[in-house]
């Protein structure tokens, strides 16, 4: 039994962490809320559950899904950066939007996957061997390990660190020759990229899409995000992708124990949001109880 | 004029500025200004409160254009429409406060790389190597705060004083046409204020750069230096050269803009702030 929780929470931490590693480029690097998340992560799971389900090839599905996300993406960021739309808005606007585009590829709410072959029958018939949950988690460790490593040598590279530096003091970065638009414009594609990726790669592990699989995306990342950055207080960028998929792993591991401990799905956006007040709340009265000076409450 | 030889290297040709126009609040902050900086002058600007002087900074920064028929040519290239993060390439800038000039959830060597890159294309190469780490210890030890020894340190961690000599650092050490430094010490106790003032000096002169700093205090626009430049209400009522700069004492500045705006000297910032 709790190695039955140990393996899924894995395997969904894997999985998940994409996404909360998009929602951590989005929110703590750019400094951009970006809710484009929700549609996004079902728009990659539709684009390569079509493509799957009529054949093509789940690797070349997969890449698809992808670059469908890193449009998606480049979207939001143009209605932001183009034509100075508030960047809450234009992430909402898109969400919302992709539920229509999503819905069209589809043609209709949900795509079964069952007798298709995804990447991991793929990958077990390369390994001639039955597809399984541990199976699953290589295949995404592979995965996740690969984007981790291309992550940690672009936010390096001086494109990636100006990425960064936008975030952080946008006028400076203008004033030293980088084009902060151009940079957001990059972050917010990679970050609903790797959401999309998330997404094909959810519906090939379940065996369906369905459009209101991204639903409380947005919420569960921030939540990884608080999570991880909470409990292992990264410092450098590999420490804090890493901590992205810890924090995700985590958040599916009090999950899966609150629903075995015989919660209702309905409870799970309680427990999510009950969650988060707590992570973010311990700390503050930790200091509190210490009588140490906090600073007044931040609106953004 | 210049201290190097006679080339025009900004030329600002009536530059006006309205904001908020038609309506109650329209603002002329500049109002046809026409200004030709040689290479290597060392400008000084004083000026009251809402006097345009940071407004001017920040046409010739590009952080938005002035009116139409206003010009700003550098090395007689036309740059006035051309968008900020271009106007970089030929301008590095100090503002006025520490935490606007550096990026704080960066590291100092993260904010050098940023800074060296100024106004060229930024690759997919590591941004940060042996050999840029090397420069950059170089070009920070001569400050004498230590920083060189603390490139991994996160900017947020400086102290006001050593976060503007950062930023200092920052600002030329990709050697832009320009340096411009907008009361670039006013936000430090006097102490600080006094060093970063003499780092200030010692790389315009060093790097023989052209600078144009704005300046509450008169006896700092005084001692530093080859030009001196008085704003009132968007206009330039004074502007002395090298040789008129040289015996000017601050009764002189008084009477000079007494005589141009036919009115009585009466800022209590500038006044309070001569020693
Ligand atoms: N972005 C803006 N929008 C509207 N009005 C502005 C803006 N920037 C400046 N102004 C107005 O333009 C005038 C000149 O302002 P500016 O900041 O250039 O003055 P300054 O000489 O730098 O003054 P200070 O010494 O106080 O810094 C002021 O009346 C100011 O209110
Ligand atoms: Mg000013």
């Amino acid at each position: 039994m709790i190695q039955s929780i140990l393996l899924s929470s894995i395997s969904e931490g894997l999985l998940f962490g994409f996404v909360t590693i998009g929602v951590y480029i989005t929110f703590r690097v750019l400094a951009f809320p970006d809710l484009t998340v929700d549609g996004s992560f079902v728009t990659g799971g539709s684009v390569a559950a079509v493509m799957i389900a009529t054949g093509h090839n789940p690797f070349l599905a997969t890449v698809a899904a992808l670059i469908a996300g890193l449009i998606a993406g480049t979207i939001t960021a143009a209605l932001n950066t183009a034509f100075r739309i508030n960047a809450l808005l234009s992430g909402i606007l898109m969400m919302v939007g992709l539920y229509s585009v999503n819905l069209r590829v589809m043609h209709g709410a949900n795509i079964p996957l069952i007798r298709s072959i995804t990447i991991f029958e793929s990958v077990a018939h390369f390994c001639s061997i039955r597809r399984s949950s541990v199976l699953i988690i290589y295949t995404l460790v592979v995965l996740a390990a690969m984007f981790f490593l291309a992550l940690n040598w672009f936010l390096r590279t001086e494109v990636g660190l100006a990425l960064r530096a936008s975030g952080d003091n946008e006028q400076m970065v203008r004033g030293l020759g980088s084009d902060t638009n151009k940079n957001v414009v990059l972050g917010c594609a990679i970050s609903n990229g790797l959401v999309a990726l998330a997404g094909s790669l959810v519906a090939q592990s379940q065996g369906f899409c369905d459009v209101n699989m991204g639903i409380g995306m947005i919420v569960m990342g921030l939540a990884a995000v608080i999570i991880g950055e909470g409990v292992l207080h990264p410092r450098g960028i590999a420490k804090i992708l890493f901590a992205c998929f810890v924090g995700t792993f985590l958040y599916r591991l009090f999950i899966t124990i609150a629903l075995r401990l015989g919660l209702a799905p309905g409870d799970l956006k309680l427990i999510t949001a009950t969650l988060v007040v707590i992570v973010l709340a311990v700390p503050y009265v930790k200091k509190r109880l210490r009588g140490e000076w906090v600073p007044p409450a931040a609106r953004m | 004029m210049g201290r190097g030889d006679d080339h025009i290297l900004l030329g600002l040709i009536d530059i006006r500025k309205v904001f908020s126009r038609r309506t109650i609040d329209e603002v002329t902050a500049l109002d046809g200004i026409n200004l030709d900086v040689y290479e290597q002058d060392f400008v000084t600007i004083i000026g009251s409160n809402g006097a345009g002087k940071s407004t001017l900074l920040n046409v010739i920064a590009g952080i938005y254009p002035p009116e139409r028929g206003g010009k700003v040519c550098v090395a007689d290239q036309d740059i006035t429409n051309m968008p900020e993060y271009k106007h970089a390439a030929y301008a590095g800038r100090v503002y006025q406060n520490p935490s606007e000039g550096t990026a704080a959830k960066l590291t100092i060597e993260e904010n050098m790389a940023m800074a060296l890159l100024r106004g060229q294309s930024r690759g997919l190469r590591a941004a940060i190597n042996k050999r840029r780490r090397e420069l950059f210890r170089s070009a920070l030890s001569p400050l004498g705060l230590g920083l060189e020894d603390r490139l991994s340190a996160y900017a947020a961690t400086l102290s006001g004083g050593q976060r503007q000599s950062l930023a200092l650092v920052m600002a030329t050490i990709s050697k832009p046409a320009i340096l411009l430094l907008d009361e670039h010490i006013a936000t430090l106790d006097p102490r600080t204020a006094e060093t970063v003032l003499e780092l200030t000096d010692m790389i315009v002169k060093r790097e023989r750069m052209t600078t144009i700093m704005v300046t509450h205090n008169m006896d700092i626009a005084l001692r530093y230096g080859n030009r001196l430049i008085m704003m009132h209400q968007g206009k330039i009522l004074v502007n002395m050269g090298e040789e008129e700069k040289k015996k000017l004492t601050i009764a002189d500045l008084v009477a000079a803009f007494e005589r141009a705006a036919g009115e009585e000297f009466k800022d209590d910032s500038i006044m309070l702030s001569q020693r």
